[in-house]
């Protein structure tokens, strides 16, 4: 092996090579079935907040988006039949590096289509204490994590308040309500959860994504975040089902896109298509595999424990 | 006025925030899974030296500094500024005594310093890391007194005054450590 300092340390390619063989393990035992879908995919995500990469044939141009996750697959996958299922992967993201952020990684993602999204997190918090020594495990609410870490109630707050606060922990321009939100929880509630496994669940509406939105006052996204030494390692959804509100969420996704002058993105009709035909009641979850093998070795920087970061590659 | 874009941050990079020159010392890229990101970083006020942090969107841009670090040569001080000169243009440029500050008392003339520009003008001096100077006066040197670890005060040609181990004498020359202000060793001819 060379001595290139660059290169995660023979001890640390071993570690993961275990931790694939604990997860595949896992799964197998749980008759999860592991799948694999493409990389290259003809349509991608329409968040305001993640950026793709395009992948271009050489010579002709033609060419299509490399995945920011295998969200869509994997839900065409379960519409098929699939029953539950899981897969090891690479995502890509554009412009995200940093300690904790590297354009390429990899993913764990599942899907089970017989839980609830309490129920899953429970198995999120079985897979993660086959790999880490977990000193505590806990749940909390995103409005309580608020309270109790940020000091303010993410729901009542008025967004001239949420501003105010945001400014006065270091936030140049605070615009609106999600960026304020996004802004404390990174900063303030974050760093505050602890060492152990925090979930934190039922987000704000506006912040659902692809989950499914739960009525009442105020209404939640059923989403949840597990966080371990408050390092974010996981995003799980009781899976948004229905066709009409999931094509609504996408064209105002382009709309939002378009006017903060993000470049357009196709709409996903395959996915679109699958959810007409009927995907099951689920829930699912990503897990950062990079993330969770840094936490495993005690490392600091995921470019540690990946062969070769974004900047070697 | 040129700007940085936050994915141009990077340690060094020299941003204008709230009217003062800033240099940034760390720079975390932030961002909730779904969610905004954002790059936050620690900066000092290249004025007052202040540590002061902030965090900005992702793709949001900052104002730049005309800052600038060159090597100039220290020729003289007038009583009211000090007046270094870049070595290959002649060009001379003058420092108040707010910008040069305690590093004065470390520089003689004919010393190579780091003097940082602001819109031109001389913003702050920094003294070499190391520098050598001639002990003008101290107590008698007690000879052999290499290993007790006591020290005595001694002042040095530019006049500052450091802590000294007690065999120091007048007339010989120190290496000092200009960001302790500590002695380090003598200096043999």
């Amino acid at each position: 092996m060379s001595k290139d300092p660059v290169v995660a340390s023979v001890e640390t390619l071993q570690a993961r090579a275990r931790m694939l063989a604990v997860i595949r393990g896992f799964f197998s035992e749980r008759s999860v079935l592991e799948v694999e879908t493409p990389l290259l995919c003809s349509s991608t995500t329409s968040e305001l907040h993640i950026e793709s990469f395009c992948a271009e044939d050489n010579s002709s141009g033609a060419g299509g988006f490399l995945q920011t996750s295998p969200e869509s697959c994997m839900k065409r996958l379960l519409a098929a039949g699939s029953g539950a299922i899981y897969q090891i992967c690479k995502a890509f993201r554009a412009g995200e590096a940093g300690r904790l952020h590297n354009p390429e990684f990899s993913m764990l993602e599942w899907y089970r289509p017989d839980l609830g999204y309490h129920g899953l997190m429970d198995e999120v918090g079985d897979l993660l204490r086959l790999i880490l020594q977990l000193k505590s495990q806990r749940r909390i609410s995103y409005g309580d994590a608020f309270r109790r870490y940020a000091g303010i109630d993410p729901f009542d707050i008025s967004l001239a308040g949420l501003r105010k606060e945001a400014e006065k922990h270091g936030l140049s321009g605070a615009t609106d309500r999600e960026q304020c939100l996004d802004f404390l929880l990174s900063l303030k509630v974050q760093p505050a959860l602890g060492a152990g496994l925090t979930f934190i669940y039922d987000f704000p509406a506006a912040q659902a994504a692809m989950a499914r939105v739960r009525p009442g006052s105020p209404a939640v996204a059923e989403r949840f975040e597990a966080y371990v030494d408050g390092v974010e390692l996981a995003n799980g959804y009781r899976e948004l089902i229905d066709p009409v509100e999931q094509e609504s969420r996408m064209w105002a996704d382009l709309e939002r896109r378009a006017a903060a002058g993000i470049a357009p993105v196709p709409m996903d009709e395959k996915l679109l298509a699958a959810l007409r035909a009927g995907l099951p009641e689920c829930s699912g979850v990503a897990l950062g595999l990079d993330r969770l093998m840094m936490l495993a070795t005690d490392s600091d920087s995921l470019a540690s424990v990946i062969s070769f970061s974004y900047e070697q590659a | 006025m040129a700007r940085y874009s936050t994915n141009e941050f990077k340690s060094g990079l020299k941003l204008m925030i709230d009217g003062d020159p800033c240099a940034i010392i760390e720079n975390e890229f932030v961002k909730p899974g779904k969610g905004q990101a954002f790059c936050r970083v620690k900066l000092r006020n290249l004025k007052n030296s202040r540590v002061l942090e902030r965090t900005y969107k992702s793709g949001e841009s900052v104002e730049a500094a005309d800052v600038m670090d060159l090597d100039l040569q220290y020729l003289y001080a007038d009583g009211e500024e000090c007046h270094f000169m870049d070595t290959s243009s002649y060009e001379q440029y003058a420092a108040s005594e707010a910008a040069v500050g305690d590093t004065r008392k470390w520089i003689k003339e004919e010393d190579m310093c780091i003097v940082t520009l602001w819109n031109g003008a001389p913003l702050a001096v920094a003294a070499p890391n190391f520098v050598e100077l001639e002990v003008t006066d101290t107590d008698p040197g007690l000879r052999g007194d290499t290993a007790s670890g006591a020290t005595k005060p001694a002042t040095v040609e530019t006049g500052a005054v450091i802590r000294v181990p007690l065999f120091v004498e007048i007339g010989e020359r120190l290496k000092i450590d200009t960001r302790t202000g500590e002695y380090v060793s003598r200096v043999k001819d």
